[in-house]
């Protein structure tokens, strides 16, 4: 099975647009996941029905037993992210469950044994059912950590749905940055396919993927959105990408259509002229795949 | 004045506004930081154009023996949450990037074998753009956890600045500890949003994350024009103030394209700037009663 995973570095430069309109472009069934966990927008684009839903665990959080907490501030003196605190007229101390990061020093100190520790749910996982094939897609709690493993989980079930539906590609709609969700949605993709715009921020941003690709030894293309929004932007951009020896595969004007489309909850291939370029961008997609596929449907 | 800018999905315009709103203070005379605290993907210097007076290396801590050989007892590995220490027959093995830095084995270990060193996770930069003091984050490429340098930067900022200053927090995407170590601080959060349903689902996540950490807030709705009425309407119903809507304005997006300012090429986006800053200034009032 081969597996593409869909990133920028900046956001909002068209990962999730993109990632549908290939979905829907695609002559077979793909597995989709949304790997975007902090702002999981694939589903309104790629409509279906959710067939389960899942609380995702990971990680822990202290509670103080205020029977046993003699109040002698150890926990307090040893926390690094003041999630642990005494007020000055209290009998027991105060566990602050958004800062704690479950660490366990607090209860490595304390002399009465009086913290404990229970598991966070950190998300909720769904699968849904659609149209272009199955779908992963997830939701992480407010202010949560552990953002890497609910990605790590949603691309182990995109993966085992595929398999198990003798489904040959899988489509990751990623995460911006280039941080801790970045690399649980990177580790050995078969494709990264990199959307950035015609922007200096743009510009900069996929700088910064590139070397984590390199890093991480992935294979990368690129795509410039609203390439026609800065020509001397994009004319950088295709000789980055020709110092790096990175193909360009395909390069979308900017066209106030999109926007108005998204709002419609459509993908971009609904614009006629638009689909064109994205048929022809995903075509050569698969052939860096090596995928011949022909149509079904 | 401590000012969070942030928006639950990437690409609204968060820095767009951060800069234009720190340009446009500094020109009206008023004393102005601006913190970039998007560490991952730090674009505010691109717009800004700071003169960098300064550069430190920004180091988390991790664990290491103090001599080469320890006991083995295995209480480092016991204690720790984040699997980033492994206990062999008398020594260790940690593992950086998974290291939280809590301490937690330095306590756990009986013969107190464990010290900390430091380890260089990315770069703090400080700055004068004319009179904007600029403050940036960058994480290295190929390291995981940014939260512990969001912090050093929005503290940097904090730390140098007078009572009276406006300071400009320019947050990262998302609603994870990383947006929340950017806002923490903040006097009043300022969401970044459009008229779509993406716009709209990551906003109810912003403003969902504010009320966790007890923020005031407030909206900027960009690209206005562009889309339907429903992050209006949630706005709305959630009682969060509308400063100002934005139309889309090609000229601006190729103005920041180009790494030119628009609120310094384009009068009407100006124009709005300056509404938008005299709304903050109204509510900021109301709260300092």
């Amino acid at each position: 099975m081969k597996e593409i995973v869909v990133l920028s570095g900046k956001g909002g430069t068209g990962k999730t647009s993109l990632t549908a309109s290939f979905a829907l472009l695609a002559e077979q069934k793909v597995s989709l996941g949304d790997c975007d966990v902090e702002a999981a927008n694939l589903a309104l684009l790629i409509t279906g029905n959710d067939t389960s839903e899942e609380s995702f665990v990971a990680g822990q959080t202290a509670f103080v037993n205020s029977e046993a907490c003699t109040a002698c501030g150890a926990c307090v003196e040893v926390c690094r992210y003041a999630a642990i605190i005494l007020p000055a007229d209290a009998n027991a101390a105060i566990v602050d469950d958004i800062p704690c990061e479950g660490c366990r020093a607090c209860s490595v100190v304390c002399p009465t044994d009086a913290i404990s520790f229970s598991d966070v749910r950190v998300g909720t996982i769904f699968q849904r059912k659609t149209a272009v094939g199955p779908m992963i897609h997830a939701e992480l709690g407010i202010a949560q950590d552990n953002s890497g493993k609910l990605v790590a989980r949603v691309r182990k079930d995109t993966r085992s749905r595929a398999e198990a539906r003798g489904i040959e590609l899988a489509i990751l709609d990623g995460p911006p940055g280039i941080g801790c969700p970045v690399h649980a949605a990177i580790t050995g993709v078969s494709l990264v396919v990199a959307v950035t715009e015609a922007s200096s921020s743009g510009l900069h941003d996929l700088e910064r993927l590139l070397e984590l690709c390199g890093h991480f030894n992935a294979k990368a293309v690129i795509i410039i959105n609203k390439y026609d929004l800065c020509v001397e932007v994009t004319e950088k951009i295709e000789r980055l990408a020709e110092e790096l020896n990175i193909r360009i595969v395909g390069k979308i004007p900017f066209d106030e259509n999109i926007p108005r489309a998204l709002a419609r909850r459509e993908a971009p291939i609904v614009i006629p002229l638009i689909r064109e370029t994205i048929q022809q961008t995903w075509n050569d997609i698969k052939q860096e795949l090596g995928i011949a596929w022909t149509p079904i449907f | 004045m401590r000012l969070a800018i942030a928006s639950g999905k990437g690409g609204t315009g968060k820095t767009l506004i951060a800069t234009s709103l720190a340009r446009l203070w500094a020109d009206q005379g008023r004393a102005v930081s601006y913190a970039d605290a998007d560490a991952d993907e730090p674009n505010g210097h691109l717009l800004l154009n700071p003169t960098i007076t300064r550069e430190d290396r920004f180091s988390v801590k991790v664990p290491v023996l103090k001599e080469k050989k320890c006991a083995g007892h295995g209480k480092c590995q016991d204690i720790c949450a984040f699997n980033a220490i492994l206990s062999l027959k008398d020594s260790v093995l940690v593992f950086n990037e998974l290291c939280h830095g809590c301490g937690a084995c330095l306590l756990a270990c009986p013969d107190n074998a464990l010290i900390e060193r430091d380890r260089e996770i990315g770069t703090i930069s400080q700055g004068m753009a004319d009179e904007v003091k600029f403050y940036g984050g960058r994480l290295d490429v190929g390291e995981a956890r940014v939260t512990p340098l969001i912090a050093g930067v929005v503290d940097a900022a904090l730390d140098n600045a007078s009572d009276e200053e406006l300071i400009i927090i320019d947050s990262p995407p998302g609603t994870s500890c990383s947006t929340m170590a950017a806002i923490e601080q903040a006097d009043l959060l300022l969401l970044v949003t459009e008229p779509t349903p993406f716009g709209m689902h990551d906003l109810k996540l912003a403003i969902e994350l504010g009320r966790a950490l007890n923020k005031r807030l407030a909206a900027v709705i960009n690209r206005s024009d562009l889309g339907d009425n429903t992050t209006k309407e949630l706005l709305e119903k959630e009682s969060v103030p509308l400063l100002a809507e934005i139309p889309f304005d090609r000229a601006v997006a190729e103005s920041y394209a180009a790494s030119r300012l628009p609120v310094s090429t384009c009068a009407d986006f100006r124009e709005r700037l300056m509404l938008l800053s005299e709304e903050l200034d109204i509510i900021t009032r109301g709260a300092s009663k």
